[in-house]
């Protein structure tokens, strides 16, 4: 199949490849897919005062599904987190110029996007959460 | 060296230009019907197919009568299966075939199934091969056909086909085999092989495509064929239309050049092929070879690069022409069906992938190859969580993975 100019430059140069510490307080990763299917996406944000400061990506998965991915962090850095959970699979169709057979490869990014701000989400709730917790037990 | 780098042998081939030149009087000057038989034109015509015959029939030791041709290995397949279910309904409803066939067996017993006929697709073991014992003893007394292809066009194993054409004639049960990927590429001896009907085409030994043959026994046994395709009564009844004269020719020209090369052009596929192999598992870690370690076409070579999905790959490597058997390049979104028989695990079957040699490929291509694939795998596992948690000592195995 013929690809968009735009998926074979992220496929190229692909932006923010990477990791950051899983268990970071401010960090949120998400992981989905899975090898069976031939697609696996992590995506991790880095959050100071509920904005994006940073986003890294690794993907296992064709060309289109590396390039959702890649340009997911590059959407997703600077953004709000309440902004970040608007992102839609179809923006990146759209900007990605991908043919009907790749949008799950889409909808995979969109899904790892909400995974890393549920992660997150979790993780600073239980910040909040487990001195109150304490409390109440003793 | 010219790019691109054409490495899908197994998909097709490009015509040889011995073989074009040979057809191209048949498109003009003697473009005769082969059946008139009322004029020079017609004599010419008929000529030039009964050389091709005896060109084609040589190939694979068989008598220049045998050769029925057909459009190609599809309609051969689709005439041998139907057309003997159809003639021996009498005589059983029973066939036998494998799970690593080729679409036009499988779905042709797939559609027989439909219509009543009992198949049974035989599993094959981890390197791809049917075993004749298997064989045996599922044949009852209601079978009337085994069909077992002689090599596999994504991995390329050869099966035991005279050990299996043994115990068709010790059970006296007719046996096709679809010889597409090897006819051409190593000896096929019909007789040694104790085969009575072949599939094979034109379009993968550097012959035009849109043509093929099935070769059909007339000795020992007499194989009888219900036609599926009615008219002149063309080709002893069991496939008519005017045949496609300049395409037979051109097939009989393939056969020749490939009977009179095979034997050192075999050896230089394969010394080009175990480099790309030894380039390849040197330059890397964490590579697999799909398929028989031995018993293989000279020419194929089947790799899965774990951590890496096949496609991708595939676009790292857009100036070489390959073809890969991860499910993002299918469009039923499956991975291959024949690694997965072979008890390859998805997650590497997604990571295949199949270089077919030919003829006109270079050993400077060879090694531009392996440096391409290096360089594009190392760029994916970069990219990869998958390697990246292998590398930290995961079990992907283990792992929970979210579905989606
Ligand atoms: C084993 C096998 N059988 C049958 C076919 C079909 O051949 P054709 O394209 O001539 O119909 C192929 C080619 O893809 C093949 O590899
Ligand atoms: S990951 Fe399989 S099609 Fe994109």
């Amino acid at each position: 199949m013929a690809y968009s100019e735009k998926v074979i430059d992220h496929y190229n140069n692909p932006r923010n490849v990477g990791s950051f510490q899983k268990d970071a307080g401010d960090v949120g990763t998400g992981v989905v897919g899975a090898p069976e299917c031939g697609d696996v996406m992590k995506l991790q944000i880095k959050v100071e005062n509920d904005t994006i400061v940073d986003a890294k990506f690794k993907t296992f998965g064709c060309g289109s599904a590396i390039a959702s991915s890649s340009l997911a962090t590059e959407w997703l850095k600077g953004k709000s987190l309440e902004d970040a959970q608007k992102i839609k699979n179809t923006d990146i169709v759209h900007e990605l110029n991908l043919p009907p057979v790749k949008i799950h490869c889409s909808v995979l990014a969109e899904d790892a996007i909400k995974a890393a701000l549920g992660d997150y989400q979790k993780k600073a709730g239980e910040k909040k959460v487990k001195p109150a917790a304490a409390t109440t037990s003793s | 060296m010219k790019l691109p780098i054409y490495l899908d042998s197994h998909s097709t081939t490009p015509c040889d230009p011995r073989v074009v030149e040979t057809m191209l009087p048949y498109f003009t000057e003697k473009f005769g019907n082969a059946a008139s038989r009322n004029h020079s034109f017609g004599w010419e015509a008929e000529e030039g197919v009964e050389v091709a015959r005896k060109q084609i029939a040589h190939l694979i030791h068989a008598d220049p009568k045998e050769i029925i041709f057909t459009s190609g290995a599809t309609e051969s397949d689709n005439l041998a299966l139907q057309g003997v279910v159809e003639m021996y309904r009498e005589k059983g409803n029973h066939i036998i075939t494998s799970s690593t066939e080729h679409r036009a067996v499988i779905d042709t017993a797939k559609y027989l199934e439909k219509k009543g006929v009992k198949v049974t697709f035989l599993p094959v073991d981890k390197t791809g091969m049917v075993s004749p014992d298997d064989v045996r003893n599922a044949i009852t007394d209601k079978t009337i056909l085994i069909s077992i292809m002689m090599a596999n066009n994504e991995i390329g194993t050869i099966n035991p086909v005279a050990a299996i054409g043994k115990v068709a004639k010790e059970k006296s049960v007719l046996f096709h085999c679809d010889a597409t990927q090897g006819v051409g590429k190593i000896p096929v001896n019909v007789q040694e092989m104790g085969i009575d009907l072949m599939s094979f085409t034109a379009h993968k030994i550097y012959g035009p495509k849109g043509v093929g043959a099935l070769y059909v026994r007339r000795k020992a046994p007499r194989v009888r064929l219900e036609a599926m395709m009615y008219g002149g009564g063309h080709e002893r009844g069991m496939r008519s239309g005017t045949l496609a004269v300049p395409l037979i020719v051109g097939f009989g020209k393939a056969c020749e050049l490939c009977e009179q090369e095979m034997a050192t052009e075999s050896i230089r596929m394969a010394k080009m092929r175990d480099r790309l192999q030894e380039g390849i598992m040197k330059g890397m870690d964490e590579v697999y070879l799909n398929g028989h370690p031995t018993e293989r076409l000279p020419h194929n070579l089947n790799i899965s690069f774990a951590y890496v999905e096949g496609e991708a790959l595939l676009m790292g490597v857009k100036e070489i022409a390959l073809s890969s058997g991860s499910a993002c390049t299918s469009a039923t979104l499956e991975p291959s069906y024949v690694l997965r028989a072979l008890g390859v695990g998805s997650d590497l079957a997604h990571s295949s992938i199949r270089f077919g040699l030919g003829r006109f490929n270079t050993d400077e291509e060879v090694e531009y190859t392996i440096d391409r694939m290096i360089k594009a795998v190392n760029h994916l596992r970069e990219m990869s969580p998958l390697y990246e948690m292998a590398k930290e000592g995961v079990d992907l195995k283990s792992v929970q993975w979210a579905a989606h």
